[in-house]
């Protein structure tokens, strides 16, 4: 089975083509970064516009790649959401519209599903159960994941996401967009124990975040500085530990308090090197395996979706005609998968 | 020619099926319900037919202006269907299909259509019915404040289009002196996209489907960082 894989939530169109025997043939990500720069963030009417432009293009260029055709096809999956409304009907009119004409299924995928799906299109995925640690530009969500389709959240951030919070502050230390990777480069040279900084709602029981005030103290502590690039450096540094050093302990205390030895971590946070390398120490002291997806499949793929999709086409789920996007879709309703039949 | 159009421009979703002079048509007033209707009105007419995708010669869809969400989708639809039946595209104006629905009920010789762009705007487009039956183009789309367009004179008019109800009183003053008739709930419909779209193939003006997308006119959409602060 070979199935096509949308990705268009945000501002990456993301294609992909993924085989049942054969794993991953070829994926293109097309970024929109460029596009949003001038206006300091996403803006969503831009980000529909582009997509709908990419969509096309980019399946050509992953058929071609893998030297195949459209009748080649067996499914096509999209991002249903959550994510940008016009973003992600311009990948789901699309999708559903070809797979018509093709005569084969469609399934909507939940974004954040194709996010923790990510590391198992690596050699030596993970078994189910394991916990996930979900970070990205929109959510912060710790997952006990009993097998594809069947999560529960263990906590989540109460008001930004760690990505969100990465953006925010780049923004406001006049760093550029996205802030993310902005923040762990000034990180680099910088003296994370200058200044110090809080971590926020670890003293309390729970697994639930907080990035907002840490945020505040962040723009408070610049704005105590000269502002000198040095300034800059150690801010950046110290505000990122604080993150990395917040989502490790919680990350920490759900591995001790579920029991579970296995960590999958994803989402465009995932990339950050100093978070990846602390997680490696923490789950070597804890006895645990951790997986990652590797950089390029940490943000929005085509990739993860069309993994997704396959898992859940071979189920034989499909969308009808009357296609629908979920901008605000929680994860806790998805379902498990049933087992389809003579398998 | 055997032609396929859509159209979820408006607050109107219709598919259509053009079978050299004859057509099926499903049209139905249903805001922000294009995405959960357009496929299956377009399995619906072809049901009627009895015919498959594959006996299709081109696609045509109404790319607009009209809602960014709305002309999106049919843009896409349009996208997923040629590029899978690798057929080419007609792109309609909406305005356009508007006219040459209100020209096929009356006998006016000009159209002056009307949509609400909101913010205080409206799309507007005059055409003209020439006699091959046949429209041209007047006054060419644009997005405008209705204060400021420019009114035909001398001519029996038909105005058609919302943006004749929203902005009655404006408009009509500006054509006092002519013998105009007012019909603000005329809809863009599939079924004059189907056959504007069956000229533009037959002169082999159709567009590749990588090439499809939306006409959206207003392109101000969002204020850079830098002129933000320019304001402030
Ligand atoms: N090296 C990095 N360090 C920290 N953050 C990073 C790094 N690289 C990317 N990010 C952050 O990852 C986020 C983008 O991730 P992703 O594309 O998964 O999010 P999204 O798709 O916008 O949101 P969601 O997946 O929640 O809908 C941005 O906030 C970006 O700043
Ligand atoms: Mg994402």
């Amino acid at each position: 089975m070979i199935v096509l894989g949308i990705e268009s939530s945000c501002d990456e169109t993301g294609i992909a083509l993924f085989d049942s025997h054969k794993g991953l043939l070829a994926h293109q990500i097309h970024s929109q970064i460029d596009l949003h720069a001038d206006y300091g963030g996403v803006v969503p009417e831009l980000a529909s516009r582009d997509h709908i432009q990419r969509l096309i293009p980019l399946t050509q260029s992953v058929l071609k790649a893998s030297h195949l055709a459209l009748s080649d096809l067996s499914g096509i999956a999209y991002t249903q959401g959550p994510g940008l409304m016009g973003a992600l009907m311009a990948g789901a009119s699309y999708a559903m519209s070809l797979a018509f004409s093709l005569k084969i299924p469609a399934i909507g995928i939940h974004h954040m599903e194709g996010h923790l799906m990510a590391p198992l299109l690596e050699e030596n995925p993970p078994d189910f159960p394991f916990l996930a640690l979900l970070v990205s530009g929109g959510h912060t969500q710790l997952v006990y994941v009993y097998e594809m389709g069947h999560y529960e959240i263990l906590g989540e951030s109460i008001d930004d996401a760690a990505g969100e919070a990465f953006d925010k502050t780049a923004k406001m230390l006049g760093l550029g967009y996205p802030g993310g990777p902005e923040i762990a480069r000034w990180a680099q040279e910088g003296d994370a124990n200058r200044f110090r900084f809080p971590r926020p709602m670890t003293d309390r029981p729970g697994l639930d975040f907080s990035f907002s005030g840490l945020k505040t103290h962040t723009l408070t502590t610049y704005e105590s500085t000269a502002k000198t690039p040095k300034d800059r450096h150690d801010v950046a540094a110290g505000f990122q530990q604080a993150v990395v050093d917040t989502l490790i302990i919680k990350t920490r205390r759900a591995l001790e308090e579920t029991g579970l030895k296995r960590l999958v971590v994803a989402g465009g946070v995932s990339a950050n090197h100093l978070m990846r390398e602390k997680l490696r120490l923490m789950t070597q002291k804890v006895g645990c395996e951790v997986f990652f997806p590797r950089l390029e499949f940490c943000g929005d793929n085509g990739a993860m979706i069309a993994f997704a999709g396959l898992r859940r086409l071979e189920a034989r789920e499909r969308n009808n005609l009357e296609f629908n996007v979920r901008p605000r879709w929680p994860l806790s309703e998805l379902k498990a998968l049933s087992t389809p039949r003579g398998l | 020619m055997k032609l396929l159009a859509i159209d979820t421009a408006t607050e109107a979703c219709s598919a259509a099926l053009l079978l050299d002079h004859q057509w099926i048509e499903r049209f139905e007033i249903a805001p922000r319900q294009h995405n959960q209707l357009i496929l299956g009105m377009v399995q619906s007419v072809l049901d009627e037919a009895d015919l498959s995708l594959n006996a299709l010669d081109g696609i045509a869809f109404g790319a607009g202006p009209g809602s960014f969400t709305g002309i999106r989708i049919a843009a896409g639809v349009a996208q997923g269907l040629a590029f899978g039946l690798g057929l080419h595209v007609a792109p309609i104006s909406t305005l356009k299909a508007m006219a040459f629905e209100a020209f096929s009920k009356h006998t006016h010789e000009l159209a002056a259509v009307a949509i609400d762009a909101r913010m205080e705007e409206i799309y507007w487009g005059i055409y003209r019915r020439l006699t091959d039956g046949s429209l041209d183009a007047l006054i060419e789309d644009q997005v405008i404040r209705p204060e400021d367009v420019l009114m035909p004179d001398g001519k029996n008019m038909l105005a058609v289009g919302t943006g004749w109800a929203t902005y009655g009183d404006l408009l009509t003053a500006k054509t006092q002196t002519l013998n105009t008739l007012i019909e603000p709930q005329t809809f863009p419909r599939a079924s004059a996209i189907a056959q504007l779209g069956a000229i533009v193939l037959a002169n082999e003006e159709g567009v590749p489907p990588e090439s499809v997308l939306p006409l959206y006119l207003r392109n101000n959409v969002a204020k850079k960082m830098a002129e933000r602060f320019r304001v402030e």
